[in-house]
């Protein structure tokens, strides 16, 4: 198989098979839990499901000022990780180009030294939480081989594509073939992982938000 | 057939000058990476050198080729190179026909055995052998034969050189390059669809002049002419730096001339001298003209996707995909979700109340 072969897989009938595994896997996942049903709840309610809900899926997502030092390492660092990571996702005109290939329509892009920042940032943040979890006791114990795998298929699209964007000695196509390869992998491995978190994060903070709220407690 | 002027001798005759000969060399010699020093030898080399005895053959192709080198653009020493060299066999060029023509060919192998070169250009239905003849003879019948004496190959065209367009999806014929086939001889690729001129004279002038073939990429062609992308020289990469892209062919972008990437251009994954050494001598280029390149000089570059397509693109038919796998996903989803219902209620229904008894007989 030669390079231009790999990258005419990876853009054609690779995406169509990580899209595949991936719309298959998560609807499964999500109409699988949410078909199980919940249990009638046969008392009063003392406030609102939705509204309870949705501001615990807002709340959770900001800074508490009772967390420790350490506590705000994983914050601040997993904060600057995500930001970074999405604004790159959904920001790079070329990102763009292939959303619109797959979605029909596109959105304006940021400037490509905007985009080099955050992937910068993205890249520093993973190494530094990936270093933390390795020389925090607790962290390093409750770790297992799929905390590290998420890691690497997270890492991997952000630093081919800064390779990508920063150095061109080296050869353009294979690397943009790996790249795209490594998103379609990233995207195999959402179903099946932690990953997931990007959609389920809101579904379980709202059902949280939600049980609080119909009991008439602080979620 | 055979003639003992040299190359030098031909060009003199043709009326060059000594100086628009060393202008050529030295060009050669620049084109191809050289030290200056080395543009004396060349010079030396090819005014010395014999007639080099040339069988052209043509299998599936479009003439493309021919006309890229013999039409290219006024007579200059580059054209006048390739009209020095002795062209025994050129099916569209020569002025035999029938029997006559193919006896050329048998008789310039014949003397010039294991010294000629050969050109080849368009690919070879390894399929029905009827698919392409020349004469009765299948292509990969006249290849083998033909190449078997060859000193060294030039295939000339992503036809020869990798198949091209023939190859492309479905591939009807079975079409193939030389270098599938013939594994024994020197091949050099001098793809482009068609190739730039100045890049086949080039490599026939360092033939000329060192016995040798040039050093090759991977993908088998010099890397003289094929060691960058035309994206890393092209006068358009400031634009693509900055995020300024046309979006169609005529936006403010595109009259602005802004990179011509969203409109799929192919620049950053082919390899070519487009960008430096330029068509119709030196003129113009496709992207200096507002159009992206195609990728033409690499392999299978019609199977990747729309030539509008950029290269970030998915190219297969991904809205067919995805609603089947939704739909895949919806339906599984809903099985599972009723059987794990079903066993939710079985289990409920079987589940026996802990009662006072229970406890004190424990």
């Amino acid at each position: 198989m030669t390079e231009t072969d790999f990258l005419n897989w990876v853009r054609g009938t690779g995406m169509q098979i990580a899209l595949t595994v991936f719309l298959v896997g998560m609807i499964y996942r999500l109409l699988e839990n949410y078909l199980i049903g919940r249990k009638k709840s046969l008392a009063e309610p003392k406030g609102d499901e939705w509204r309870h809900g949705l501001n615990t899926v807002w709340r959770r997502s900001l800074l508490h000022s009772n967390l420790t030092t350490r506590g705000y390492f994983t914050l601040v660092a997993g904060y600057i990780f995500h930001l970074a990571f999405l604004i790159t996702l959904f920001f790079f005109a070329q990102h763009i180009e292939m959303f619109k290939s797959l979605l029909g329509f596109g959105w304006p892009a940021l400037p490509p030294l905007v985009i080099t920042v955050t992937a910068v940032l993205g890249i520093v943040a993973l190494i530094a939480v990936l270093f933390h979890r390795i020389t925090d006791p607790v962290k390093r114990m409750l770790s297992d081989f799929q905390d590290y795998l998420t890691w690497f298929l997270t890492f991997f699209p952000l630093i081919t594509g800064f390779l990508l964007i920063t150095q061109s000695s080296l050869p353009y196509k294979g690397l943009l073939a790996v790249h795209i390869l490594s998103f379609e992998l990233l995207l195999i491995a959402i179903p099946f992982t932690k990953l997931s978190h990007m959609v389920t994060l809101v579904i379980a903070r709202w059902y949280n938000g939600a049980i609080a709220g119909y009991k008439g407690v602080q979620s | 057939m055979t003639d003992h002027r040299t190359v030098g001798d031909i060009l003199r005759g043709q009326g060059i000058s000594r100086r628009g000969f060393m202008k050529f060399c030295a060009a050669t010699a620049s084109m191809m990476a050289m030290p200056p020093g080395m543009v004396p030898a060349i010079a030396q080399a090819l005014d010395n050198a014999r007639r080099p005895s040339v069988i052209w053959l043509s299998f599936q192709e479009c003439t493309g080729c021919t006309e890229s080198l013999t039409r290219s653009h006024t007579p200059t020493v580059e054209g006048l190179l390739f009209e020095s060299i002795s062209l025994d066999y050129h099916h569209t060029l020569q002025a035999a026909s029938g029997h006559a023509a193919e006896q050329a060919r048998e008789q310039a192998m014949h003397e010039n055995q294991g010294k000629y070169l050969m050109v080849v250009d368009g690919s070879i239905p390894l399929g029905n052998p009827g698919y392409s003849t020349i004469a009765g003879i299948s292509n990969i019948d006249m290849l083998t034969e033909t190449a078997a004496g060859a000193a060294a190959i030039i295939a000339v065209g992503t036809c020869a050189a990798f198949g091209g367009i023939p190859h492309a999806n479905p591939n009807p014929t079975g079409a193939v390059g030389v270098s599938e086939i013939i594994k024994d001889k020197p091949i050099i690729n001098v793809s482009g669809c068609p190739p730039i001129p100045v890049v086949i004279t080039g490599v026939l002038a360092h033939y000329l002049t060192f016995g040798t073939i040039p050093e090759l990429d991977k993908l088998g062609r010099p890397k003289a002419f094929f060691g960058e992308s035309i994206h890393d020289r092209c006068y358009r990469r400031p634009f693509y730096d900055k995020g300024l892209f046309a979006e169609t062919f005529d936006d403010e972008g595109a009259r602005q001339g802004w990179c011509l990437y969203k409109l799929g251009c192919k620049g950053p994954t082919t390899y070519n001298a487009c960008a430096t050494t330029k068509w119709n001598a030196g003129v113009s280029f496709p992207i200096q003209s507002g159009h992206g390149c195609i990728g033409c000089s690499e392999p299978d570059f019609w199977d990747g996707g729309g030539l509008y397509r950029p290269l970030s693109a998915t190219t297969a038919d991904i809205g067919t995909t995805a609603l089947l796998a939704a739909g895949a996903g919806a339906v599984a989803g809903a099985v599972a979700g009723r059987l794990n219902k079903g066993a939710k209620s079985q289990a409920q229904a079987q589940h026996e109340k802990l009662t006072v008894e229970d406890i004190e007989e424990s």
